[in-house]
Order: structure tokens, then sequence, then C-alpha cells
């Protein structure tokens, strides 16, 4: 199992994740990114693992309503810059961070075009929910600009500073 | 120099609260130490072999007398009393209490510095000439750059879990005094055919257990596409890079798996659709920090000193020194100071906080109260006048700072070795001790002339023998240290990598070994003014290897 949240909070769980070839059930489901050319379903998610190229999926932006990136351990960092292409490639759907991911590292998450963080029960043993929220509204400025703004960034602020 | 606005001044408060929250997390168990251990290195902590280790910025290489004074404050109230200036001009306290570390970094911020990566597989601090916004032969000075990298850099939210360290050098003179080309990524600024100056771009150098020296990405990159390409070239890295093998994470590794071209395609093609507008830094965010590196106020001074003239005549140790460790300046009648940190059998870089006093109180009279770290671990005074430099060399000497071998065989780096660190297979700093006794006499130094001896206590290279004009890997052959010596390697703009030269050296035979390479290049240089690398790289290994391994009857 699992916990799902974003930076308001806990989040329900609508998504089914349906792995390799099992029958979909109704409602949302979220595939394994093999499976995503021979399915014709909705609500559709897919999921990707963290080696998978963001250009393949351009031409389903249209029918995918979210994606799931794999984080296999916190320190594996290409998920990061995976959601940032996704952004720059014009997804616009929800994007989900999902795997053992620490607080610590929240803001960079949504900064970098994820909206939702999915983590395993074992690691939300450890960090429960208010962890994830102190560390967010912890983290105040950022010397970029991130895609939601979960920190502020120091050029702006400068430039508003200097106006 | 670059000081804190509110919002630099608040991002490293923050910082410091969250790592004294992470410790308490660690503590409390909310943090494994798996998850811990990354999180306080991007805070500079390592565990070495008999404590932990503090590695705390220098950017740049560039720190005020107060900096200093705060430093020589750390080693005594929460070290030994002396600290390690790193070949990445950074320092490193040896002996802290994990408990003391958020206080460190506390006193750190209390004077504009930090701890921020400079460990962990992220950014680290960027490198540059020691001799930046001093040297007659520099385009501008390269520090502005550097700052405006900090701190994009500083938790950039992607690039802050790379799958390793990430090291960047930028140099803005003809003469290379940064190794640009040992890092994953170097910059030099340059001009174009139309006088514009911007970025000449170099990617994949690295020491390490597989040396290789950058090469060109970009020949010109203009000045303000810096950040977002530095993004681009990041990205791809951080998509690309392997994560199966450390030893084969680096950049360079990427960059000679795929082809440099196909590199530089990917790069472009992520620079060509990425948001530049939202990454660049401002042109009046670069204009805010370039205001800080605008040359000191220095007094106009004579070209000439009369009583400096005299000082020359009547004490030759001065002169001696005044000859190898000074540097021109821009400004008429000012010269740039290299302060040894290798005195005749001393640990290379170390410092204690009595020196730093010294340092600190010199730069403050004598040098705009602005001191440099540079990453052949000595320290630069960049602005002492001509009338005050006897002064000077009176203070240094008065403290044992004095040794007149900037550049010579005595002015040797090495890591710390099997003495502090938990990765090493070998000594280095006593080995850089045995051979700088060897060699004591200040005659004989002079006499060999330029000559950079780089010791590494194993192979991830911390010491740069890869690039020394001798190098020395320590590495561990059945229990025994074993002593490999390389020739030939060069950290300039003309860098070179070291060759083997055949089988290692037992612990004790090093002094003698180097001794005989030396006596083989005075046989063998053409005039005096031919250095021990000209030679080497006009007469090649040959007679080198003879000299080791075939002794004369």
């Amino acid at each position: 199992m699992s916990l799902l949240f974003d930076r308001d909070g806990e989040l329900a769980n609508p998504w089914n994740r349906i792995e390799g070839d099992a029958p979909l059930p109704d409602g949302a489901v979220i595939v394994d990114l093999e499976r995503l050319g021979s399915v014709d379903h909705a609500p559709l998610g897919v999921h990707i693992p963290n080696n998978t190229d963001p250009a393949l999926l351009v031409g389903d932006f249209g029918r995918i309503a979210l994606i799931s990136v794999g984080f296999p351990g916190f320190s594996d960092g290409r998920g990061f810059s995976i959601g940032r292409q996704l952004r720059a490639l014009g997804f616009a759907g929800r994007l989900r961070a999902s795997g053992p991911v620490i607080v610590d590292q929240f803001a960079y998450l949504l900064e970098c075009g994820f909206d939702e963080v999915e983590i395993p029960d074992a690691v939300a043993e450890r960090q429960p929910l208010e962890l994830w929220r102190a560390a967010l509204a912890r983290a105040e400025h950022a010397y970029q600009r991130g895609r939601q703004g979960a920190r502020s960034s120091i050029l702006d602020a400068r430039r508003a500073r200097n106006a | 120099m670059y000081r804190y606005d509110e919002f630099d001044a608040r991002f490293v408060k923050a910082r410091v609260a969250e790592f004294r929250d992470q410790v308490e997390r660690r503590l409390t168990g909310s943090l494994t130490e798996d998850e811990f251990k990354p999180l306080r290195l991007m805070n500079g902590l390592y565990l070495q072999l008999h404590a932990y280790m503090l590695r705390v910025a220098i950017p740049y290489g560039t720190i005020s007398s107060r900096q200093m004074r705060m430093l020589a404050e750390i080693a005594e109230r929460w070290d030994r009393g002396y600290g390690h200036f790193t070949t990445r001009q950074n320092i490193q306290f040896n002996w802290p209490k994990l408990r003391d570390v958020p206080d460190i970094l506390d006193a750190l911020a209390s004077v504009e510095m930090h701890a921020i990566q400079t460990s962990g597989n992220c950014i680290r601090n960027t490198t540059s000439d020691p001799l930046a916004g001093v040297a007659p032969d520099e385009i501008e000075d390269p520090r502005v750059t550097c700052e405006v990298i900090r701190q994009w850099s500083s938790l950039h939210p992607e690039f802050t879990f790379l799958g390793r360290k990430f090291k960047i050098a930028v140099s803005a003179a003809e003469e290379d005094r940064a190794a640009v080309a040992t890092h994953d990524i170097g910059l030099y600024i340059v001009r174009n055919d139309a006088g514009e100056v911007g970025y000449r771009v170099l990617v994949g150098g690295g020491q390490g257990r597989t040396p290789m020296l950058a090469r060109e990405l970009r020949a010109f990159l203009p000045k303000a596409d810096l950040l977002p390409y530095l993004e681009a070239a990041l990205r791809i890295y951080n998509l690309h890079g392997r994560r199966d093998n450390k030893f084969k994470a680096r950049i360079k590794i990427l960059v000679h798996e795929l082809g440099i071209e196909e590199y530089r395609r990917q790069v472009e093609a992520e620079f060509a659709r990425i948001d530049r507008d939202a990454i660049a830094a401002p042109a009046e965010e670069v204009s805010r920090i370039a205001a800080y590196f605008a040359p000191p106020d220095l007094p106009v001074r004579p070209a000439e000193d009369a009583a400096f003239e005299r000082a020359l005549k009547t004490d030759p140790a001065f002169a001696a020194w005044v000859a190898q460790n000074t540097h021109d300046h821009r400004a008429q009648g000012y010269r740039a100071v290299t302060v040894s940190l290798k005195p005749v059998g001393g640990v290379p870089g170390d410092a204690t906080a009595e020196q730093m006093r010294v340092l600190a109180d010199l730069a403050e009279r004598h040098s705009a109260s602005e001191l440099r770290v540079t990453h052949e671990q000595n320290i630069v005074l960049p602005h002492v006048a001509l009338a005050g430099l006897y002064k000077v060399f009176r203070g240094l000497a008065g403290a044992g700072l004095d040794a007149p071998n900037r550049g010579l065989v005595t002015d040797i780096i090495a890591c710390p070795g099997l003495d502090y660190c938990a990765l090493a297979t070998a000594r280095s700093i006593p080995v850089a001790q045995a051979i700088s006794r060897r060699f004591a006499d200040p005659r004989r130094q002079a006499e060999i002339g330029p000559l950079s001896i780089k010791i590494s206590g194993c192979i991830n290279a911390c010491g740069h023998h890869h690039v020394g004009h001798i190098g020395i890997l320590g590495i561990d052959k059945a229990g025994v240290e074993s002593y490999q010596i390389t020739l030939g390697g060069h950290a300039g703009a003309d860098a070179s990598l070291g060759e083997r030269t055949g089988p290692g050296f037992a612990y004790e035979e090093v002094p003698g070994v180097i001794e005989r390479l030396v006596e083989r290049y005075l046989e063998l240089r053409s005039s005096r003014r031919e250095t021990f690398l000209q030679t080497y790289r006009r007469v090649g290994m040959e007679p080198f290897r003879e000299a080791l391994y075939e002794p004369a009857l």
C-alpha cells in the first residue's frame, strides 16, 4: 500500500495501477508504458520507469490524464529531469512521483513539475504527512524559478525589491 | 568581493535550520542512515577514518579577513587548532563532533559562509583563478560568472541528486591557473572575432580512476546563455549518466560512451527548446553581482619603491621570496603574493588558527582585507603594494609562512591519505614530507626550477597526481603500500595526463626515486631555462625510465 498526497494534503487515489496484461477495470487506470499503445480507455494514466525518454509520450499527451514517474530510490534523481522535460514538452495533465522519495525532496519535486507524490507505507511510517508539510513550509526561497513556485524565486524577489 | 543581501542571508540560515532538523530526524529514526548520508554530505559532512570531517565552501577561493578569522575561531573552538586548505579552494576541519556541526554552520553563516554542496552528488564549489581580478592577462573577472553559477547551482531542484559529483571551473586569463580541463565542465571566458565576450565550454574532464581531459562542447557561447546552456548540459547528463556503477557515473564516462558529437547534439537540442528567459540570470542581476567585483580602491602608487629596492639588496631571503612567490598585478606599484603552505617537512595545505589570524591581519593591513585559496593549496594576498611587501614578508616569516617555493619541487599537492581518509589505500602526507625534507635546500630547489609533484593516496586521485609533472599514486598491494610514478602530467592550458613509468616502489624508496628523476632531468635539460616538463616532452619517457629501473653501476 501507499500514501498519496499533494501540497495541500492527503489525496484519495482514484487511480488503479494495472501491472502487466491484467484486465482493465472500469474507472481510472494507470498502465505500464509497454501497454500504452494498445489500450483504449479513459481516464488513462501511464507509469514510466526513470530511464524513459519523455519525448516518446508526446503523441499520447492528448489521451493521458496522468503520468506516474518511478523513483526507484530517493538518491536516483533522473525523475527530476523527466518531470522538467515532460512539462517543457507540453504535458499539462497530472504528474506523479512514485517511489521512496524523502521529505527533503518535496519542494524540488513540485518545482520540477510534479503535482503529487506516492510513497510506500514503509516510508510513510517514518515520514508521516506532517513532516512533508513542515518541510514545504520551511522551504522559503530558491535561486531558481520553479514551476509551481514551492519556494519563491530570489531572482524575482530581487527584481521586485529594485523596482 | 561578493556580499550577501537579505535573501542570501536568509537562504543560508534556512539551510542551517534544515540541517539541524535533518540531524534531529536522524536521531529519532525518521531518516535512515542511508537517507541521512547524502543529506549530510550535501552539507559538507563526511565520516572519515577517525572522526567526522567538515568541508567548508570558500566560493572560487575568495575569502575576507573577517571570514578567515572565523575559520581560525572554528579551528580553535571545535577542532584541534588547525584546518586544511584543499585542492578545490575549500577548507576542511578534521575533528568536529556531529552535535557541534549545526553550531559551526551558524558561526559560518554569521560571516556569510556555508558548507552547502561541498560534497555529495551535486554541483560543487565552482573554482577559479586565484589571481582573478589581479592578473594582467585576464579578459574580465571570472568570479562574476562563478557567483552567478554558485547561486544558480545552490539547492537546484533538478540537479541535487545527480549520478555523481559535478565540478565546474572558470578561467578568464591566457594562462590557465584553474586546471579547467580537469573539470566536469570547464569554462574559458574568451572574446570572439566580433569582439564579444562569451564562453568556450569544455566538458567531460576529470581525474579519479579514469582520468580524462575535457573536450570542447561549444567554441563560443554568448554570456546571456550561460545558465540555460548549463541547465541543458546537466539535464542530458542527469537523464543518461550511469547509475549502475558509481565509478562510471561521472559525465566524462557519458561523454566518452556517447561520443562528444552525440552528447553535443543532445545538449543543443535540449538547449533549443529550453525556456531560456526563465532560467537565465537577468542582466540587472549580473550587473548587481559584477559591482561587487569592481577592483578595490587601491591608492595610486609609483611603479618603483626605494625602500623595497633597498630591502631586495640587503635581504637575500626576501629577494628570493619576491622572485618566486609574487606575481605581476595590473595596478602599478602592486604585486600579488603567494603564501606557501608548504614549509619544508610540513603538511601541505595545513594552517594553524594562529597562522590564519596572521594571514587575516596581513590581508587587512596590506591587501584590501582580501585573500584567495589556490588549488595548489596555498594562499594568495592579491593586492600588496611594493612599499608593504617587506612588512608582509617579515610578518609571514614570523609565523613560518615564508617558504620561497611557489611552483618548485617542495610545493607539493597531497591528499589527506591514510592519515585521515576512509578511502585511502596508502599514506600521502608523510610521503610529501619526506620528499620536501630531501629537497629542503632552497638553492637546490631554485636550481631545479618549476616542478610540480602531486600525490594521491588512492586511485580516486584527490591529490591530482594525473596532472603532476611527477605524479605519485599510493596503492595497496597485498597489504603493503606501493607507489606508482607518472611523468608528464600538467594542468595548464596545454594540459596533459601523466604516463606511468612502470612497476611501483616501496614507501621508503619514494624520496630516492624522485631524486633520481630530478638528477636525470638536470643531466638531460638543454639549458637552465628548459623546465622538467619541457624536457620530458622533448625526450620522452625512456631516459627517465632508465634512471628508475636500471640504476647506473
